[in-house]
């Protein structure tokens, strides 16, 4: 096969931490590097490290006035500056500044985004976009890499549950998701792993840009189908918690008929789809307020052709 | 020892969301409100949302760390302008079940929380020496097996006391980990429920005159210092994360020489007091804003006397 898709050398890339304030492995790996960027240096590559909402993580808070990684909607990015649009559009549209346009030639070539999650997802790899060669190749060399330990990656790609995330700006968005860890807790093991996947990604780039081909390959992934809230009352108050059977299993089958929920006396709520999905993102302390208790996802295998630079 | 008489238990208050993002109380006391469970025996039973303002928006406090405002000097002091919300409602709470340390307080105070930190099942308390509550623990560690039981005492003089169970005549908390703050997990909602279960069992059998023999009870940890993360001299920042041979290993044994942090340059720092102590509140959440790592403890068993109540 001499298709070859030739990619430019990614000589712009940048590494996203605190985008949500007490997601700490990130706020530290960032810090880190911005005070002694030498474990981050690769030949021929701009690595930017950059705290995406130093108030957030200045509150060690989620978030100030609105999610930033939910901010980075057309709409936002395009509406006139001023001081009375929330503080995280306001940085929405400086981020787009320095890192894009999104959208332009201009933009970042990379832009890696350090999140945790209080979910069991262990090192999951987020990807945007189906069609994103480069990504899946960068995504299947970290998979080999860290093998045996795995790395599932999510696919995001979903007319609805799609988001406008703070690496939508790169012409490469990637997302590093990982847990479980608490929100405004730094546990060692976490923060040593998403260091350990941020090693290889840049390996890759430094492989890459050095003119290295990477043969076609197939990525496993799980594409985003389905949010599920929690059981609710008419007031809108949470009757069931995720039940244990399923809590702590994400990526593992959940089968029509098993158990999902579980209410405050004890009853188990059982899942009623049509077929088995995987779970994952199951009991985010974040995702309360935005009525999700899991994600539904549905296995699927992207081929992705070989690459090199220009 | 010699068998002891106590006043019976009439009033008891089981208190959730005195840090508005511990999850487990806040639904547990909705769920006893759901239940409408109003009387345990002849007992009566009161349920409080201790933080609403917290809870509301789940966070630990809103001014100030509420479970930190039951001390004699706070409860007194005058309420001005200025005067910072978890004050006041500390007061509020003060004249709903103590008055604090007077005849008038409620019999049993039953504060819920949860922490970050791998402590399974914790009863809290300030004193060694309440028959009540020493009855109260071994039964709920007798009966529950689902995970590990220990009691922590926090030996202060009743004045000095600064957490909200000090309200009642006796006293405690339920400390229930590890769960992420923000979150509610079945698991660990469920070895609450438990624990609340054997507790207001437990009063139901002593007032009703059972006999509780005497014996030890152990797995009794005394507090001792706090550990404190490593600093940046310039910069201020936390170094270090604690080592993973300390993380989740909360009551387990730390030796003159173990680790202790890892430091992000790779290095090792090591334990150098000279007694063998016992880490607990490992990694909890709240405690970075104070820069507690995590508190070290003596591990000690009681002789508590046999226990019934006082016939008028």
């Amino acid at each position: 096969n001499t298709n070859v898709s030739c990619f430019h050398e990614a000589r712009r890339v940048a590494i996203f931490g605190g985008t949500h304030g007490n997601e700490m492995s990130g706020v530290t790996l960032v810090n880190l590097w911005i005070q002694n960027g030498k474990e981050i240096h690769r030949k021929g590559v701009e690595t930017k490290p950059f705290i995406t909402n130093p108030r957030a993580v200045e509150k060690c808070t989620r978030y100030v006035d609105t999610d930033l990684n939910r901010a980075f909607t057309t709409e936002n990015l395009s509406a006139p500056s001023g001081d009375d649009l929330p503080y995280e559009v306001q940085r929405a549209q400086q981020i787009n500044e320095i890192f894009g346009p999104k959208g332009s030639p201009e933009a970042y070539d990379v832009i890696f985004d350090l999140h945790n999650t209080t979910s069991n997802m262990g090192c999951t790899l987020i990807l945007e976009s189906s069609k994103d060669h480069f990504n899946l190749q960068m995504m299947h060399y970290i998979k080999k890499a860290i093998a045996p330990d795995s790395c599932p990656v999510l696919l995001t790609e979903h007319p609805l549950l799609k988001y406008s995330t703070s690496r939508s700006v790169a012409k490469h968005p990637i997302g590093l998701e990982v847990g479980p860890q608490p929100q405004g807790v730094l546990r060692s093991n976490i923060f040593e792993s998403m260091r350990v996947v941020l090693k290889h990604a840049l390996d890759f780039i430094e492989l890459f840009n050095e003119g290295l081909e990477f043969p076609p390959c197939t990525v496993d992934v799980f594409r985003v189908s389905e949010k599920m809230d929690y059981p609710r009352d008419t007031n809108g108050n949470i009757i069931a918690m995720v039940h244990p059977n399923l809590q702590d299993c994400d990526w593992e089958p959940l089968n029509p008929g098993d158990p999902m929920f579980q209410t405050f006396d004890g009853t188990t709520l059982r899942y009623e789809g049509a077929g088995t999905v995987y779970p994952t993102f199951i009991n985010e302390a974040a995702y309360y307020e935005k009525q999700q208790a899991f994600v539904t996802t549905r296995r699927e295998t992207l081929a992705a052709g070989a690459i090199k630079k220009t | 020892m010699e068998p002891v008489s106590l006043p019976a238990l009439s009033r008891v208050a089981i208190c959730g969301g005195t840090h508005g993002n511990e999850m487990s109380g806040v639904y547990l006391v909705r769920e006893l409100q759901r239940q409408k469970l109003e009387k345990a025996g002849s007992a009566t039973l009161t349920t409080v949302i201790s933080n609403p303002r917290a809870v509301q928006v789940c966070k630990r406090y809103t001014d100030m760390d509420l479970n930190r405002c039951f001390t004699d000097a706070i409860l007194s002091s005058p309420v001005t302008v200025a005067t910072p919300y978890e004050v006041r409602r500390a007061q509020e709470l003060n004249t709903l079940l103590g008055p604090k340390g007077k005849l008038g307080a409620v019999d049993l105070v039953c504060d819920l929380h949860n922490t970050t930190a791998n402590m399974g099942l914790s009863l809290i308390s300030y004193s060694v020496q309440d028959w009540v509550i020493m009855h109260i623990y071994r039964q709920v560690q007798r009966k529950i097996t689902s995970a590990p039981v220990r009691f922590i005492l926090l030996d202060l003089p009743l004045a000095d006391v600064y957490s909200q169970d000090s309200l009642g005549k006796h006293g405690f908390s339920i400390e229930v980990g590890p769960q992420p703050h923000g979150v509610v997990r079945a698991d660990i909602f469920n070895l609450m429920k438990e624990a609340v279960d054997q507790t207001l069992d437990w009063v139901q059998c002593f007032n009703s005159g059972s006999a509780f023999e005497g014996g030890e009870v152990d797995d009794v940890y005394t507090f001792v210092k706090s550990v404190y993360y490593p600093r940046d001299p310039e910069t201020n920042q936390i170094t270090a994360a604690i080592h993973p041979q300390v993380q989740d290993r909360d009551f387990c044994l730390l030796h003159p020489g173990d680790p202790m942090f890892l430091m992000f340059s790779g290095e090792i720092v090591k334990y150098e007091g000279e007694e063998v102590l016992h880490p607990f509140f490992v990694n909890e959440c709240a405690y970075y804003e104070k820069s507690i790592a995590f508190h070290l403890a003596r591990k000690m068993t009681v002789t508590i006397p046999p226990l019934q109540v006082k016939r008028d």
